[in-house]
């Protein structure tokens, strides 16, 4: 059991964020390797065939499982960083407040993310 | 506790070795991610609306600026996504060694430079 568990991490502990990081990155790796072999498979993409593809229910679901995955992989990955970087040691005593202050703006804009990718995904 | 005693962590007067700079960049090139997955959404967005605005896409990716935007995006994403592929394969034991985690790291980055290269072939061209 880790000795502190740190109310800012997203699966309260080392060995959740771990898993959750890798199985969000194989989620995100597949829809990226589908995005550009379809782009460069189609070359001459149209409006339609691209609409068309957005509109069937697997591509909503597999593009709405990416949204949450880069929420999910986003919020681990500024974590770490901004527990790294923005530390006593490094900026002084201001360091916690300003870490959960960024922290805090970049929960809004996920929220906002999702809000918007669910208008996009299921909007058209 | 010897209140005194040697210190040397500061990392700006260590030499670092490729695995660290592949490590930084990693970060750096995640951090990038998150500010470019809000662009690529918002083509997505653009790009489903009407056939006008889809065609306005191409008409944008014209411009030298917009090219090098998007480049700049992919080359993080190209980095970003080798980088994640090397820790799930050192995750199954392979290149845990300090030579083999110095050689991952530079075929790593060998195939990351050969992706964000043809990446820019795919834009300009």
């Amino acid at each position: 059991m880790a000795l502190v568990t740190a109310v800012t991490s997203l699966g309260r502990s080392g060995l959740a964020d771990w898993l959750i990081q890798r199985v969000t990155a194989v989620v995100m790796a597949a829809y990226t390797i589908f995005i550009v072999a379809y782009l460069l498979l189609n070359p001459e993409l149209s409006y339609a065939q691209w609409a068309e593809l957005f509109s069937q229910t697997w591509m909503r679901i597999f593009s709405f499982a990416v949204v949450l995955s880069i929420v999910a992989h986003g919020w681990i990955g500024m974590w770490v960083v901004l527990t790294d970087y923005i530390t006593t040691r490094l900026i002084g005593g201001s360091a916690l407040f300003l870490r959960t202050s960024v922290l805090a703006i970049y929960l809004v804009i996920n929220f906002a993310f999702i809000i918007w990718a669910i208008e996009i995904i299921w909007g058209y | 506790m010897k209140k005194n005693r040697p210190v040397n962590l500061d990392i700006g007067t260590i030499r670092l070795p490729i695995t660290a700079y592949v490590s930084i960049l990693h970060r750096v090139s995640g951090v990038v991610l998150v500010g470019g997955i809000l662009l690529l959404l918002w083509m997505l967005d653009i790009s489903l609306r009407s056939e006008e605005e889809f065609n306005s896409i191409r008409v944008s990716l014209e411009q030298p600026i917009y090219k090098v935007i998007l480049w700049a995006i992919l080359a993080a994403l190209a980095y970003h996504l080798v980088m994640g592929l090397r820790h799930l394969i050192m995750d199954f034991g392979l290149g845990e060694t300090l030579e083999g985690g110095k050689l991952g790291a530079r075929l790593a980055l060998f195939l990351a430079a050969v992706l964000i290269i043809l990446s820019g072939v795919w834009i300009w061209l």
